[in-house]
């Protein structure tokens, strides 16, 4: 089982027990400063589409919402805050959560539940943009 | 010095956390920052629920219309939207900590007490012209 391409100093035994780098680096933070980055002006742009629906009625509401360009920035915000909260309830999850079961159980819950909202809010937009 | 008193052993915390450090303002916001971030979270389904109910049509997006007119509805709403509007200026504060600016002891309080009267202030000011968007001004 001699590995000869392997370098380094670790045993391999230390390689397989998931203790060592998880060779993912700096993403997690930087897409985290990212999608923040990126929801500064799509909350102003998503804030101001929703005061114009404000006591609005079905008819009004709905073509506001098939223009493209409301529709295609309330897809970018969807999107980018969907998978900013998907980051920031891993952090808080990893943070809190010490039980090892429970806390492959929420993360597990955490990805669920991040993208069934997110495919539902963008499902509903382009329902809104396609539908004849 | 083999004759001098050994000091007599102070009790430390090993590991300081929130039940040990004094409250700032700073600390406090940080949380206010992660609370206000879940409970985006969970304001999701709301966001959610009115665009699949403009989409599914006028009777599911009149259920919609019902709860946010009732009072627990508009409290949630006008709740969501100061968590949406502080998370954002709290973000935009630490993305400039982030820089490596505004870490001066008069600064990182600026920045502090800033972002919740910004947050409020905005929210106000939102909801008022909300009212006047609604009464068709």
């Amino acid at each position: 089982m001699a590995d000869s391409d392997h370098k380094g100093m670790r045993t391999p035994f230390g390689r397989v027990a998931h203790l060592g780098a998880a060779r993912s680096g700096t993403r997690h933070f930087w897409h985290q400063r990212l999608t923040a980055v990126a929801d500064i002006p799509l909350t102003i742009a998503a804030v101001a589409i929703v005061i114009a629906m404000f006591g609005r009625n079905h008819a009004t509401v709905k073509q506001i919402l098939s223009s493209p360009f409301v529709g295609i920035v309330m897809l970018l915000f969807i999107l980018t805050s969907v998978y900013h909260m998907w980051l920031g309830m891993q952090e808080i999850i990893e943070d809190y959560v010490h039980d090892e079961r429970l806390k492959i159980a929420t993360l597990m819950l955490n990805t669920f539940f991040s993208f069934t909202v997110g495919f539902a809010a963008v499902y509903a937009i382009l329902d809104l943009s396609f539908r004849v | 010095m083999a004759d001098s008193v050994a000091p007599a052993r102070t009790e430390r915390p090993l590991s300081p956390h929130l039940q040990i450090y004094r409250p700032a303002l700073t600390m406090m916001m940080s949380i206010v920052h992660r609370i206000t971030g879940a409970a985006l979270y969970f304001g999701t389904l709301l966001l959610a629920w009115c665009l699949i109910a403009v989409a599914a049509g006028p009777q599911a997006y009149g259920a919609v219309q019902w709860f946010m007119e009732t009072l627990f509805g508009r409290l949630i709403l006008f709740g969501y939207t100061w968590a949406l509007l502080h998370h954002m200026l709290g973000g935009i504060r630490h993305l400039i900590w982030d820089l490596g600016y505004g870490f001066g002891p008069g600064e990182r309080e600026w920045l502090t007490v800033a972002t919740l009267a910004g947050s409020v202030a905005l929210t106000i000011l939102l909801w008022f012209a909300g009212y006047l968007v609604m009464v068709g001004i």
